[in-house]
Formats: structure tokens, C-alpha cells, sequence
């Protein structure tokens, strides 16, 4: 396949293929850079290895329209490894979208190792999005450490809705400073023998800091998913919760180990976690409209996992 | 022509019996209505019918165009062409109104949905992108449904008390969408214990205690709504002949 019939591929999965020049966007398959458009107060830098790509991303302003990027892997077999190191300097603002394209995977490894940094008074918003084929065959490790410094915000969402997951090792951590905010988000389908392993962690270093962090699991078939987020509050007035939603069906299971711990009487963190099936008057509902019993769990489902 | 028949459907829970020998045709292509009191036994039958989980274990038999349906699954009983309102609507958190009108229908076209909200008085501007969830009112969340199911042309629907939670200026679209549903040739079977919507039926079937009282025109079953409880006088506890014509 030509290069640029691959990059039309990716962009045509991801849903990206529409564009204009003061949106930045970045695309990258196995190892090479495709494409890319930066932006006034972005600057990407990258450096291509065996497996992979290096990129170094410096926000110095703030960028308007949501950064696009690209990753992914259209034959059925490979390796991805992506190490992004991200600043975003003082008072600086950026959103990156990011979709990270398996369509055809068979045995498909995609690692990601990000550290960012967000600056004083400065944010970044960041989605992931992962589009899958229906087989699963992926390994995804996305690990992530982010600082959050003073009155800075971090927001972080991970989407794997569309299509088997394969096996996840997500681990996000989060240190966040004075009047820092940080709020992490996964939501999962897992289906067939899918394992997912989350944890998302935030340390509220810093007075006032508040963390925030989320995931929403549904499995089914012989799915498997352990849940452990933590939170560790230091300063005065910290704020945090810890929030696991997970539905099973079928032969599923589901772990959830919320983690709090207070180290400062003034600091306040919180957690819920609720493990529980489809409800069966929604599913009777749909079952009544002639679906399936799977076509309704998977209606019933993308709907909470929105 | 009849397209549904019950034969002796008898239907006992943790002891109680709920459906007592119960024998009804349904004739094909009219609006059709069940009253009785508050636990007659009403959302029960129509339950038993639809096949849903703590109703399936009955005696006797359930024809579907002369066809037994008793051991199909409610999914193959919808396919088949039998669907319902229910009493109390599901909500579902996330699910956006416009793919919850399509979720049940085999052609999906986009036009039907603002057809079929626009027969509930609902606009479509409005509520398409809204989930049909906890923010929805009883009522507006039994229009939906409503709507959803006339968007399916189904062959057979019960409508479990459709006026329930609905405000008076609504109510008369749902009493349209009653004669929509016998145009397009849908067979309607209201469940009810409103004089109103029993108006809206061309003939009755009046339960009460898991018995069928008595069957026939609706003029006539009107006493029972007089606070007499004809033809029986007995509330809960009926001593008449079973399915006597009026
Ligand atoms: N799944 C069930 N299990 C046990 N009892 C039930 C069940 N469903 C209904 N009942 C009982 O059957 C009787 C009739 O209920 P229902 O059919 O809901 O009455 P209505 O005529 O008001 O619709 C009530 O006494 C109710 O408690
Ligand atoms: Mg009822």
C-alpha cells in the first residue's frame, strides 16, 4: 500500500479526513510521520526509530482549534511505540485530539509513554479515542505522567468503545501543585476475552488542588477488568474522588479498588464504585423492538459509556 | 379474523393466582382495550403475551396469527410482529431519543422520526438529540415510546395505560395516534382504567382477580365505570361467570 493511501485510511477510521490550514494535525503510522500541520504556538518535533517515534511538543500560546493527531497501525500485524514529551508553558492553552487507529489487527502492540508537563496557569485538554477491529489482537499500554503546577488544569479522556479492546495496561499519574486541577476519564467496552488493567492516579500536592478521576467499564463475553485508581491528598483544602462505574454481562468480570488516602485532616477525597449488570427493564424494552439480546446490551451500553 | 388467541391461560406466582383460565380472541385490524381495577391483572396479561422474564412459566396457550408463541423469546415474538408500551417506561442514560425512535425499526429512515414525534405533539427540534433518560418526564418518556413503537409498524401492540403521566393537552395525541395506528392496520390492545381511553376502542375485555368478567361493546362496559362495577358489584372478588358477552 502506497504512503498515502495509508494515510487516507487512518484519516478515513479516525473520521479526521476533513481539515483546514489553522488546524493543526499530526499523523503518524508504525514509525514514520505521514503528514502533520502545525500552527502559530505549536511547535512538534520528531525523530523516527525501529519501532516508533520520538516527538517533542512545546505549546507556548494558546492554539484555538483542537490539535489533531493520528496514530495507528492499518496491517494486521506490528509494533507502535510513541514517547511524547509535552510542555505547555506558562499561561499557554491547547486541546489535542488524539485517535489511535487498529482496524485489522491481528497482533498489534501499541505503547505509549507521554510525560507532560503544564505550567503555571496554563491547560491542556486531551482525548484519545481508540478504534479497534472486531477481533481485539491488541496489546495498548499507554502510560502517562503528568505534572500539574500551580493554578494549572489536565484533563484527560480515554475512549475504547468501537471495537475489542485486546489487552490495556493504562497507567496514568498525575502530581498536582497548588490550585491545580486534574480530571482523568477512561471509558471501556471490553468484550470477547478483552483484559483491561486501569489505573489512574492523582497526588494532590498542593493547597486547594483538586483531582478528579473516572472510568466507566461495560464488559461482556469473557471480558476482564481490574479498576484500581487511587488518590493521595497532602495539602490543605485538597479535594478529590474517585468514581468506578462497572456493568457485566455474560461470563464478565469486574474488580474495582478504589484507593484514597488523607494525609492532611484539612484535605477532603471521596469514592464510589458500583458494579452492577444491564438493567433488565431497559433490555426487555429493546428486546420487545425485536433486537437482540446482544444488540441491546451493546445499545444499552454505548449509551452509558457516554 | 383473529390474530391473537388465548386458551386457558392460567398464570400462578408464589402461590397466587393471577390469570385464571383466561379464553380471548383479539380480532385483526381493531383498537381493542382490557380494563378493570388496580391489580386486576391487566399489565399482567399483556406481559404473559410479550413474553418478558417472570411471566413465561403459564398454562394453557398463546396463538399468534394460529400459531403457538409460548416458547419464543420476546425478541422472536417482536419479530414476529407483537410489541408494547409499557406501564412504566425504561430510562436510559445516554441513549439519544432519535436512535432509541430507530433502535426497533428494520428501514431506518431519518424522516420517520420527526413523523412519529410530531404524532406524539413533541418537536423534533426538541427532544431527537435529548437521551432518554432521568430528564425526561413520566410523560414525555411514554410519548417517546409511543412514538418509537408507531415508528415500527408492528402488527400487534399493547399500550399499557398510554395516557399515564401524559398532561390533558397531550393526552388527545395519543388518541390520535390510536387511529393512526388501526389505519396503518395495526392491531391495538389498550391496557386501561380510564373511562378516556376505553372511549378510544371499538371493543372491550373487562378483568378483574385474574378473570375475564365479560367481553363486548364499549358503550356497554361503561357501568363498570359508574362506580357500580357492573356487572359484578363485587371489587377483587368477582362472582360471575367467566367471559360472559354484554
Ligand atoms: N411478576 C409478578 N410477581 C408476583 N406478582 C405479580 C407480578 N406481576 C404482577 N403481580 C401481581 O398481580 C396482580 C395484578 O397486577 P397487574 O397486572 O400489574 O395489575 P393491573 O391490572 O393494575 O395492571 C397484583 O396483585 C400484582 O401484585
Ligand atoms: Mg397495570
Amino acid at each position: 500500500m502506497s504512503e498515502n493511501k495509508i494515510l487516507q485510511e487512518l484519516l478515513f477510521y479516525s473520521g479526521l479526513h476533513k481539515t483546514s490550514p489553522d488546524i493543526a494535525h499530526v499523523e503518524i503510522h508504525g514509525n514514520k510521520v505521514l503528514g502533520a500541520n502545525l500552527v502559530e504556538g505549536l511547535i512538534v518535533k520528531s525523530e523516527s526509530f525501529s519501532e516508533g517515534v520520538n516527538i517533542k511538543i512545546e505549546v507556548v500560546k494558546e492554539i484555538k482549534n483542537p490539535v489533531r493527531f493520528c496514530f495507528g497501525l492499518i496491517p494486521e500485524n506490528g509494533i507502535q511505540k510513541i514517547n511524547i514529551d509535552t510542555v505547555i508553558k506558562e499561561n499557554a492553552s491547547a486541546e489535542f485530539f488524539a485517535t489511535c487507529t487498529f482496524p485489522n489487527a491481528k497482533n498489534i502492540q501499541h505503547i505509549m509513554n507521554a510525560n507532560i508537563i503544564i505550567e503555571k496557569n496554563a491547560s491542556l485538554k486531551y482525548f484519545e479515542r481508540h478504534i479497534h477491529g472486531p477481533e481485539g489482537g491488541v496489546l495498548i499500554v499507554p502510560v502517562t505522567e503528568v505534572f500539574v503546577k500551580e493554578n494549572a488544569r489536565y484533563s484527560t479522556e480515554f475512549e475504547l468503545i468501537k471495537g475489542a479492546a485486546g489487552v490495556i495496561k493504562l497507567d496514568y499519574k498525575a502530581k498536582v501543585e497548588r490550585h491545580g486541577i486534574v480530571d482523568m476519564k477512561a471509558r471501556i467496552f471490553g468484550r470477547l476475552k478483552d483484559k483491561i488493567y486501569i489505573k489512574e492516579s492523582a497526588h494532590l500536592k498542593g493547597e486547594n488542588s483538586v483531582g478528579v478521576l473516572t472510568s466507566h467499564i461495560a464488559l461482556k463475553d469473557e471480558a476482564n477488568a481490574i479498576v484500581e485508581n487511587e488518590i493521595i491528598a497532602d495539602a490543605a483544602f485538597a479535594r478529590g474522588h474517585v468514581d468506578c462505574k462497572e456493568i457485566v454481562q455474560g461470563k464478565a468480570v469486574a474488580r474495582a479498588v478504589p484507593i484514597v488516602q488523607v494525609n492532611n485532616p484539612k484535605a477532603h477525597v471521596t469514592h464510589e464504585a458500583a458494579i452492577g449488570s444491564v438493567d433488565s427493564k431497559q433490555l426487555e424494552t429493546l428486546l420487545s423492538r425485536g433486537l437482540s439480546e446482544d444488540e441491546a446490551v451493546d445499545l444499552i451500553i454505548n449509551g452509558l459509556l457516554k | 379474523m383473529s390474530i391473537l388467541e388465548l386458551k386457558n391461560l392460567t398464570l400462578v406466582k408464589d402461590g397466587k393466582i393471577l390469570l385464571s383460565n383466561i379464553n380471548i380472541e383479539i380480532w385483526a385490524g381493531y383498537v381493542h382495550a382490557i380494563v378493570g381495577p388496580n391489580g386486576a391483572g391487566k399489565s399482567t396479561l399483556a406481559n404473559t403475551i410479550m413474553g418478558l422474564h417472570g411471566y413465561r412459566n403459564f398454562v394453557g396457550d398463546i396463538l399468534f396469527e394460529g400459531k403457538s408463541i409460548k416458547n419464543l423469546s420476546i425478541d422472536e415474538r417482536a419479530r414476529l410482529g407483537i410489541t408494547m408500551v409499557f406501564q412504566e417506561p425504561a430510562r436510559f442514560e445516554g441513549l439519544a431519543v432519535d436512535d432509541f425512535i430507530l433502535a426497533g425499526v428494520k428501514e431506518k429512515k431519518e424522516n420517520l422520526i420527526d413523523e412519529a414525534l410530531l404524532k406524539v405533539g413533541l418537536d423534533p427540534l426538541k427532544y431527537r438529540k435529548r437521551a432518554v433518560d432521568k430528564t425526561l418526564s413520566g410523560g414525555e418518556r411514554k410519548r417517546i415510546e409511543i412514538a418509537s413503537i408507531y415508528a415500527m409498524k408492528p402488527k400487534l401492540v399493547f399500550l399499557d395505560e398510554p395516557d399515564s403521566g401524559v398532561d390533558i393537552d397531550s393526552v388527545k395525541f395519543i388518541f390520535e395516534i390510536i387511529k393512526d395506528f388501526k389505519k396503518q392496520g395495526t392491531t391495538v390492545i389498550l391496557v386501561t382504567h380510564s373511562p378516556e381511553v376505553l372511549k378510544q376502542s371499538d371493543h372491550a375485555f373487562l378483568i378483574c382477580a385474574g378473570k375475564l368478567i365479560c367481553k363486548g361493546e364499549v358503550d356497554k362496559m361503561f357501568d363498570y365505570f359508574t362506580g357500580k362495577c357492573a356487572p359484578c358489584n363485587h371489587v377483587g372478588n368477582p362472582e360471575i361467570e367467566d367471559g360472559k358477552t354484554i
